[in-house]
């Protein structure tokens, strides 16, 4: 698999994006901690979003993570209000600090990658839960930090590259006529 | 200054609050406040009500920004009311876009209160 950019850019790009997001909206000066790569979440608890990107060279997922406590606290800021449990409006809030980080992240990303779509964000607030995408590309996991409290932001790309397309694919859901005729061309 | 019947179009109740804070803190003068989460809930509360300004996001569930602004230019009645695009989406190609289908202004998320209401000075 080619790659599409580099880290480095990527995780720029996360840096500015999530720490003006902060900044603006939160009055919350974060801390960028060590970046990492991992193949797949481990164990969660607590919120996690998910926001799908797509465009002509590149699909792919961004997703911010972080305890209860700290979407409480997150949404406090947000709404000035205060929280003491995950309830629908942390939840939205949550949705709409994912939104603007991952959508100026899309903005930031189109300048190398041209234009590029944004999903609605998925909110999930749980326990001991595990997430996982289909395929094997690895996450760039941007921490950051203010006190004792953690914000996770993930990104995952992937190229289009139609090079590496199979030349014969058959489309879920499928009929078995198509299976046939497949195996046919194949003949 | 007469005050606004204001319409905010956003799929988050939380920027939809946010909105109307801003808002007041900014002093705008405002009469009445409908809230709509896309598109199409929009349009009912156009039909149902008078409405002398509409802030809203584009990414939407159902009918997004553009798709409104469109339907609200084409309307004989609502062709004039100020359109305000409240939105992460920062492409220039969205910008273009919104400007085409006659936007009245671009405000990109995040945003300071600041912005908001040198957006909405600009329309008095």
């Amino acid at each position: 698999m080619r790659e599409l950019i580099g880290r480095d850019t990527i995780v720029e790009m996360v840096h500015d994006v999530t720490g003006e997001v902060l900044s603006t909206m939160l009055n919350l000066d974060a801390a960028q901690d060590a970046v990492y790569g991992e193949m797949q979440h481990g164990k969660s608890d607590g919120v996690v979003s998910f926001v799908g990107l797509a465009g002509p060279q590149c699909v792919g997922t961004g997703s911010l993570q972080c305890s209860s406590d700290v979407a409480c606290r997150l949404a406090g800021r947000f709404l000035m209000s205060e929280y003491a449990f995950v309830d629908d409006e942390v939840l939205d809030a949550f949705g709409e600090l994912t939104n603007m980080v991952i959508g100026n992240f899309k903005t930031a990303l189109e300048g190398h990658l041209g234009a590029i779509g944004l999903s609605i964000p998925t909110v999930v607030h749980g326990k001991n839960f595990s997430t996982r995408s289909p395929g094997n590309e690895e996450w760039t996991v941007v921490p950051f930090s203010w006190g004792d409290d953690r914000l996770y932001v993930r990104v995952c790309l992937k190229a289009k590259d139609s090079a590496e397309a199979p030349p014969l694919h058959v489309r879920k859901p499928f009929t078995t006529e198509q299976i046939r005729h497949t195996f046919s061309e194949l003949a | 200054m007469i005050p606004y019947d204001l319409l905010i179009v956003d799929d988050s109740t939380a920027i939809r609050k946010i909105l109307q804070r801003v808002l007041h803190s900014a002093e705008i003068p405002l009469r009445n406040v409908y809230e709509a989460g896309d598109g199409l809930e929009a349009l009912a509360v156009l039909k149902a009500n008078k409405v002398s300004l509409v802030l809203s996001d584009i990414n939407m569930p159902n009918m997004d920004g553009l798709q409104l602004l469109a339907q609200i230019r084409a309307n004989q009645e609502w062709k004039s009311v100020p359109v305000i695009m409240i939105t992460t989406e920062g492409s220039q190609v969205k910008v273009v876009e919104a400007a085409q289908l006659g936007a009245n202004g671009y405000v990109r998320k995040p945003f300071t209160p600041e912005q908001i209401k040198n957006t909405l000075a600009g329309l008095v």
